[in-house]
């Protein structure tokens, strides 16, 4: 290959055919969109996970079913039908999850304000908030070749201990919510360690322990509700006390309208993703995550601890995933959390990461995408199946995981250097 | 069989990788093609055994022009090939690996075993390669596998020629030595043999005719009779010493004290058992062995991967025993690995990042946990040219380096340190003889500034080459330290583990007669 660009360089100017030695950008272009690179795959996944649901719109609903029963007799139901189920459908998770027409109306009508057409990308990005933190919590352990399926235990034990902090405590808020942050990434950051210590020490395979400790986080969160200490004391169901005025994140644009959720944390988060992404390409630490992901033998014959740096990283990864936790615990007008709070977000970072191939701006990006779907999702049930959201992660990972299927599917070119999968060492 | 290339040539767009080769191989000749890494010898072999499709260019079998469009048409034309890297199903015995592609089948595709053993034997005896046909592949030693592949190769329906692409790169020299004789009786029963190497000794010694190429073109046919020196050149395109020149050595203080040292296994199997070994400043120790005798273990123990059972590791007159890895690198324990990809290098990583990989926390690369991109870069760019590592830039990934540009890498890494001890396992292997000849004037210059060089090597020539003194390790023990002047069967019978007091007896007989 290298010979290859060589050759092709140093004869370039005395090549006869100007054709040849420049391509327009056009051709180029053209050629780069039938290329299975990592960037046409994502794009190419998206549209196919969006084929794919359409399907299965047409196939959960009962009418339009049965309109295939008499195909022949008049087409024009079946196709006109499935045509406007899936129109409507990908309308209403839009209309949810970016911008709602019928609100855009009224807002040139007068009748709304400028909050309520806010309100759903408000919604976006409150969902997507705790999928940057967990995203990122599996993509740095993916940088160093482990495969973190603990973020979900670890952003709990993040959670809990935002929580107490945000409770417990009696000090201004300029105070209380680093420190309340702080309190959530150092509670994640201990928990997620534990595999990577374990790892380290014994040999044991992080994926195993984690999803084990995910198991008993989830469990631990149960009974540490019911403790004196953390039970509501207004009310009998098992909810946490609600965290102090002091320790709650400030929504961002509720001086437009207070029911727009958006808050700190995703600002924090865009701030954290900034600072991996420094972390991996500036700093020795991101240097030696890199170098144990790649090649752990090697880096060791070079003086480097693995051991160490899985313990770190994972530590580190686990921070990330307690952030999360805290983004939930401090969110505003919380209330309280409960068994519910946490819903799936660490399992869903691993689908974040995957999308984002472990790289902190693909990260922010996929955690916006999959924040959007399940906005759109809960926006526009039940007219739309709110399983469709789920649906499309799940499409969407299966072809980005397998970026040969999408090739063989359309077709595309095998780009210079092949095929771009992401794979943790190991497993 | 006779077998005639006119004009073969093979572009890969722009790129010409073999570039109109005229080639005649006669029945019964053993025909060596020499070139260095990326000459064009694999695309050339790829093309006769039918993966490759020729650009332009014709292939003659007895005369008669001849298409593969894949590698069933080369074998139906008589053509066996033996990879460098094994083809074997490693839990098959070796009679259903022969048969594999072509089972020897009774009735309705029921598998007949006696059939397969019975071919094996056949072809082994009619060859004088012994095989037992009903042994597990994968128990087998490297060089029975490779005459497991060569079996194979001949048992094609009329198997008349046979490539062999660098079969050796992986043999121990006794196995070496079986191979050429193999290949020798091969061809006095009228099988051609293509032998693709860049071992120049091996070419010289079984070869009736050589052909070199460099850069696709073939630039010389040779007589076997032709000085190593001579086919160096021819493939490196300039002159070449193979000769080392260096000066007496001057050894100063120990500075690498190996007393005791036993590394156990996960097994409890004593690799090393209580070795003692000193190097001093200013001398290369050639440690000589056949592989697999606890050299591998020997080196990660002195660098501190391996935790010693008992004994101690002395650098510099400090007991390092107990020092991390780092600790050492630290105080100038230098290390080149003997694998090169699983150890030595980051492929996914870029030329300069390869560069500081045991020097990254250090000024001026980094300050406080910062990595300063632009030291690291000066010092790639330092690097690349003191060392020669032909690269596009210093941020090009190393996985697109040559074999022996990777090496240098390393060496450039090693080398651009202070340094007190050097442990070179197998430091050119894989390397091409310019960067050969490269790496070992280094090494040499190494000692000569004061640095105890510890050299594990398999290739004697090599420990002939540089070592000052040659210590003979067998069963994870020390079983002989000699003269570089010591005859090579001494050597040889000492890597085997023949009784080392006669050795030793052989040694000092021959040191009198030395002294006479």
């Amino acid at each position: 290959m290298t010979t290859e660009n060589t050759t092709a360089t140093a004869e370039q100017p005395e090549s006869p055919e100007p054709p040849e030695s420049k391509p327009s950008f056009a051709r180029l272009f053209g050629r780069y969109l039938i290329e299975a690179n990592s960037v046409m795959v994502t794009v190419y996944s998206l549209l196919l996970a969006f084929a794919i649901g359409a399907v299965l719109l047409i196939v959960s609903d009962e009418q339009v079913r049965s309109s295939y029963g008499y195909f022949f007799a008049r087409p024009s139901d079946a196709l006109g039908g499935s045509w406007n189920l899936i129109y409507s459908s990908y309308m209403d998770l839009f209309q949810g999850a970016i911008l709602n027409f019928n609100t855009l109306e009224r807002f040139q009508a007068g009748n709304a304000d400028f909050g309520d057409l806010l309100r759903p990308l408000s919604e976006t990005l409150t969902n997507a908030t705790p999928l940057i933190f967990t995203g990122l919590a599996v993509g740095l352990a993916f940088r160093a070749g482990l495969f973190n399926i603990g973020a979900q235990g670890q952003m709990i034990f993040g959670m809990l201990g935002a929580l107490v902090i945000g409770f417990s405590l009696n000090v201004p808020a300029i105070v209380h919510i680093p420190l309340a942050i702080l309190a959530g990434a150092v509670a994640g950051g201990l928990f997620g360690a534990v595999p990577g210590v374990l790892k380290a020490t014994t040999g044991a395979h992080e994926v195993i322990s984690s999803i084990m400790l995910n198991n008993i986080a989830a469990l631990f969160l149960v009974w540490a509700l019911s403790t004196k200490f953390i039970h509501s004391e207004t009310r009998s169901e098992l909810v946490s006390k609600p965290v102090r005025d002091s320790a709650e994140l400030p929504a961002l644009l509720g001086w437009l309208n207070p029911s727009l959720r958006v808050n700190l944390a995703i600002v924090v988060g865009v701030a954290v993703a900034v600072g991996v992404w420094w972390l991996l390409t500036k700093s020795t630490f991101g240097y030696r995550i890199r170098a144990v992901g790649f090649n752990g033998p090697a880096s060791a014959t070079a003086g480097m601890s693995v051991g160490r740096t899985y313990a770190t990283t994972m530590g580190a990864a686990g921070a990330l995933a307690g952030l999360a936790g805290a983004a939930l615990a401090l969110g505003t007008g919380s209330g309280g959390v409960n068994t519910a709070t946490v819903l799936e977000y660490g399992f869903d970072g691993i689908t974040v990461a995957l999308l984002g191939r472990a790289n902190p701006a693909g990260i922010v990006v996929s955690a916006l995408l999959f924040g959007a779907l399940k906005a759109g999702a809960l926006s526009a049930q039940p007219d739309v199946p709110v399983d469709i959201s789920t649906l499309l992660q799940a499409t969407i990972v299966l072809f980005i995981a397998a970026p040969a299927l999408v090739k063989a599917i359309l077709r595309l070119r095998t780009p210079r250097g092949g095929l771009v999968t992401l794979e943790a060492k190991g497993w | 069989m006779q077998l005639e290339l006119r004009g073969l040539t093979k572009k890969f767009g722009s790129f010409t990788a073999d570039d109109d080769i005229d080639l005649t191989v006669e029945p019964g000749q053993i025909h060596a093609i020499l070139g260095e890494n990326g000459a064009g010898k694999s695309t050339l072999m790829n093309m006769l055994y039918g993966i490759l499709r020729p650009t332009a260019g014709q292939i003659l079998v007895d005369g008669e022009p001849v298409e593969f469009s894949g590698p069933g048409d080369a074998i139906a034309a008589g053509i066996g090939m033996v990879h460098q890297h094994f083809k074997l199903v490693g839990p098959f015995s070796v009679a259903d690996n022969v048969q594999l592609g072509r089972e020897h089948t009774r009735g309705a595709g029921v598998l007949s075993i006696r059939d397969a053993r019975e071919a094996v034997r056949e072809v082994s005896e009619r060859y004088g390669l012994a095989l037992d046909p009903d042994a597990i592949v994968e128990n087998l030693p490297v060089g029975v596998q490779q005459r497991v592949e060569i079996v194979k190769a001949l048992s094609g329906p009329k198997t008349e020629l046979l490539i062999l692409d660098e079969p050796t790169a992986v043999l121990t020299p006794a196995e070496i030595t079986e191979l050429l004789e193999i290949m020798r009786s091969l061809a006095d029963s009228g099988t051609s043999i293509l032998f693709i190497s860049h071992k120049l000794k091996e070419v010289q010694s079984v070869a009736d005719t050589v052909t070199v190429i460099r850069r696709g073109k073939v630039v010389a046919e040779l007589p076997p009779t032709a000085s190593t020196a001579e086919m160096a050149s021819a493939m490196v395109g300039r002159a070449i010493s193979l000769e080392v020149d260096k000066t007496a050595a001057e050894p100063g203080e120990p500075r690498l004290e190996i007393e005791g040292l036993t590394v156990v296994d996960d097994q409890g199997f004593k690799i090393v058992d209580g070795l003692d070994l000193t190097v001093h400043s200013g001398e290369i120790v050639g440690l000589a062995g056949v592989e697999g005798n606890g050299q591998t273990e020997l080196a990660r123990a002195v660098l501190g991967l391996m935790k010693p059972a008992s004994g101690r590791v002395r650098l510099d007159g400090r007991d390092a025993t107990h020092e991390p890895p780092a600790e050492r690198i630290e105080q100038g324990l230098g290390y080149i690995p003997e694998d090169r990809a699983r150890d030595g290098v980051i492929t996914e990583f870029t030329v300069a990042e390869n560069i500081i990989l045991n020097q990254y926390r250090d000024r001026p690369y980094s300050k406080r946990g910062v990595v300063d991109a632009a030291a690291v870069r000066k010092r790639a760019v330092d690097s690349i040219a003191e060392f020669d590592i032909r690269t596009q830039s210093p941020t090009e990934l190393v996985a697109s380096l040559s074999g022996g540009n990777q090496q240098k890498v390393i060496i450039a890494r090693e080398f651009s340190r202070p340094r007190r001890v050097l442990v070179a396992a197998q430091p050119t292997r894989g390397v091409d003889v310019g960067a050969t000849e490269f790496i070992h004037s280094r090494l040499i210059t190494e000692r000569d500034t004061g640095t105890g060089v510890l050299l594990i090597s398999s290739e004697l020539d090599e420990i002939y080459a540089l070592a000052d003194r040659i210590a003979v390790i067998y069963n994870g023990k020390i079983v002989g330290e000699v003269d570089p002047d010591t005859p090579r069967e001494v050597i040889g019978r000492l890597m085997v583990g023949a009784d080392a007091d006669a050795a030793t007896e052989a040694d000092h007989a021959e040191n009198d007669g030395g002294d006479r």
